[in-house]
């Protein structure tokens, strides 16, 4: 078995947007979904959770989304950044992309800004803006229900990037995609990262969506969920189409690949 | 959508309308049929058209008791939706307050309204008493189904409202309210046919009481007069608000929720 190149969990980057220390989470039920879970989110980064479904990838992201609490360590937020959580400026795209069905796009989109008490016109000018960027500016009158799939989590992530968070949280937003519109989700999501320089902690279960996307992809172990390993996926950005075919990304998807089986072996039986 | 598919559509919309009318029209023919044949005397059973011709005779009478009725129904079911949306607001905001009413709504609904009825005329004013049992009876679907919808919201909205600070007000304004509408007018809807029936009974118990002029009143007092056509005549009428109230509660249902609850699209889509 090949050895993975393991980074040592405490180092303290400059660039620290939030750190989890030594987090655990023990559900009532006497699950334990996480143990000793280290994790360090720089500005900037493209960071993917990648691990088999059950290892605790949701429930680590919940736990930096200020969802869910820690029954053990705790999450630092950097100084500079420590009023990011209690100004929601966090994002928080879901698998489902969770829109309410009685009302347009446009409200929608609006919420988060309506829940934080913003002025109606500029929120209007920031809501239209964040249609913009998603290419939806035509369908803010719609309803959800007639929207396809794609376009739904379309709206889905102009709502997490309305109130211009520093860090966009996803957890497995493109899963339930087809492929092709997946794929074009991905570029454009790519897109959307490099022009607004924000920070995007990403929850999957597929190895070569977490490559494609990711300067970094976290490995997951399960029972109790945990850092396996951690790959740097140094390809530069813009990454398009080609790199889907590049050898480099076939070289960074086998790594991938056999870092997920190993910690597949590490973790315990289902 | 091929020619063949739309005019077998069109055929399905037609038979739809045009076979309970040929069975309400064959079933008024045996009806009139069999009472001529037999000579059945009116005071036993009237044939529909001495029933019809009665309507017309008696409409002035008859129309100012329907308005009675309706006036009754409409108070009745206002007050069903205002208390049970009200109460169920209530009990999702406190479960001490739902701990402690919870049972007693439970215990007014599952008692007879017939039974409950006589009683109300001792305490109440005739009309109080009239409206306190359309109340009772149309209340509490619209309590059940409100509290189900309000306990309905999906977890992962609940979240987002969470993640951006949402007040328990915002929650149940801009959340929780819009979740349970569809469960709030399936209540409605049962509600309206419901208030109807509270106010025929007690109209009915106060009738025997002795006073009153709703068109449940009618129907008694035609009763004991052996006034069978006229009867007939009160019940026709009866049915027929009966059906409209359901038909505009369904038009509300559908307005309020054409362009986004799977209950009222479409079916091609």
């Amino acid at each position: 078995m090949q050895s993975m190149p393991m980074l040592p969990a405490t180092t303290s980057h400059p660039d620290r947007l939030v750190a989890l220390r030594g987090v655990g989470k023990t559900f009532p039920s006497g699950t334990l979904a996480l143990a000793g879970f280290d994790l360090e989110v720089r500005a900037g980064e493209f960071v993917s959770l990648l691990g088999p479904s059950g290892c605790g990838k949701s429930t680590a992201l919940r736990i930096i989304a200020g969802l869910s609490e820690p029954t053990q360590g705790a999450v630092e937020w950097s100084p500079t950044t420590a009023q990011v959580q209690s100004e929601s400026r966090i994002g928080f795209v879901f698998q489902e992309p969770t829109l309410m069905p009685w009302t347009n796009v446009f409200n929608n989109v609006l919420l988060p800004l309506k829940l934080k008490g913003a002025a109606a016109d500029k929120a209007a000018a920031r809501v239209t803006a964040a249609l913009d960027r998603v290419g939806l500016q035509k369908f803010s009158r719609a309803y959800p229900r007639e929207l396809s799939g794609g376009m739904r989590m379309r709206v889905s992530i102009a709502r997490a990037l309305v109130t211009q968070p520093a860090l966009l949280l996803m957890d497995e937003p493109f899963a339930a995609l087809d492929e092709i519109t997946r794929f074009k989700l991905n570029n454009d999501l790519l897109q959307l990262w490099q022009a607004l320089r924000t920070t995007v902690v990403f929850v999957t279960h597929s190895v070569f969506e977490s490559v494609y996307l990711s300067s970094r992809v976290v490995v997951m172990a399960a029972r109790p969920g945990r850092v396996f390993t951690e790959l740097a996926i140094d390809a530069p950005y813009p990454r398009e189409g080609n790199f889907r075919t590049s050898a480099d990304y076939a070289a960074f998807c086998r790594r991938a690949s056999e870092a997920l089986a190993q910690a597949m072996a590490a973790g315990g039986e289902p | 959508m091929t020619p063949r598919s739309s005019t077998r559509e069109r055929r399905d919309r037609v038979l739809r309308i045009a076979l309970p009318i040929v069975v309400l029209a064959l079933g008024l023919a045996l009806w009139e049929l069999a009472v001529r044949i037999e000579n059945i005397p009116p005071y036993v059973l009237p044939g529909p058209g001495l029933i019809l011709q009665t309507l017309v005779a008696d409409w002035a009478l008859l129309f100012q008791s329907l308005l009675v009725t309706l006036a009754t129904t409409f108070e009745g079911f206002l007050l069903a939706a205002v208390g049970g949306v009200g109460l169920a607001v209530l009990f999702n905001q406190s479960r001490l307050v739902e701990y402690s009413l919870y049972p007693y709504a439970v215990i007014l609904q599952v008692t007879p309204i017939v039974a409950i009825a006589p009683l109300l005329l001792i305490y109440l004013p005739q009309h109080a008493a009239v409206l306190a049992c359309a109340w009772i009876v149309a209340f509490f679907p619209v309590l059940a189904n409100t509290t189900l919808g309000l306990n309905s919201v999906d977890r992962n909205l609940a979240d987002l409202f969470a993640l951006y600070g949402a007040s328990r007000g915002r929650v149940l304004w801009n959340l929780k309210l819009p979740s349970a509408l569809p469960y709030i007018l399936g209540g409605l809807r049962i509600a309206g046919g419901l208030s109807l029936i509270g106010a025929v009974v007690a109209e009915i118990a106060a009738g025997s009481a002795g006073a009153g002029s709703g068109l449940a009143y009618r129907i008694a007092e035609s009763g004991y007069r052996l006034n069978i056509p006229r009867m007939f005549a009160a019940l026709l009428l009866l049915s027929v608000a009966g059906i409209i109230i359901f038909y505009v509660l369904s038009l509300i249902n559908y307005l309020a929720l054409r362009r986004w609850h799977e209950s009222a699209l479409e079916a091609e889509r």
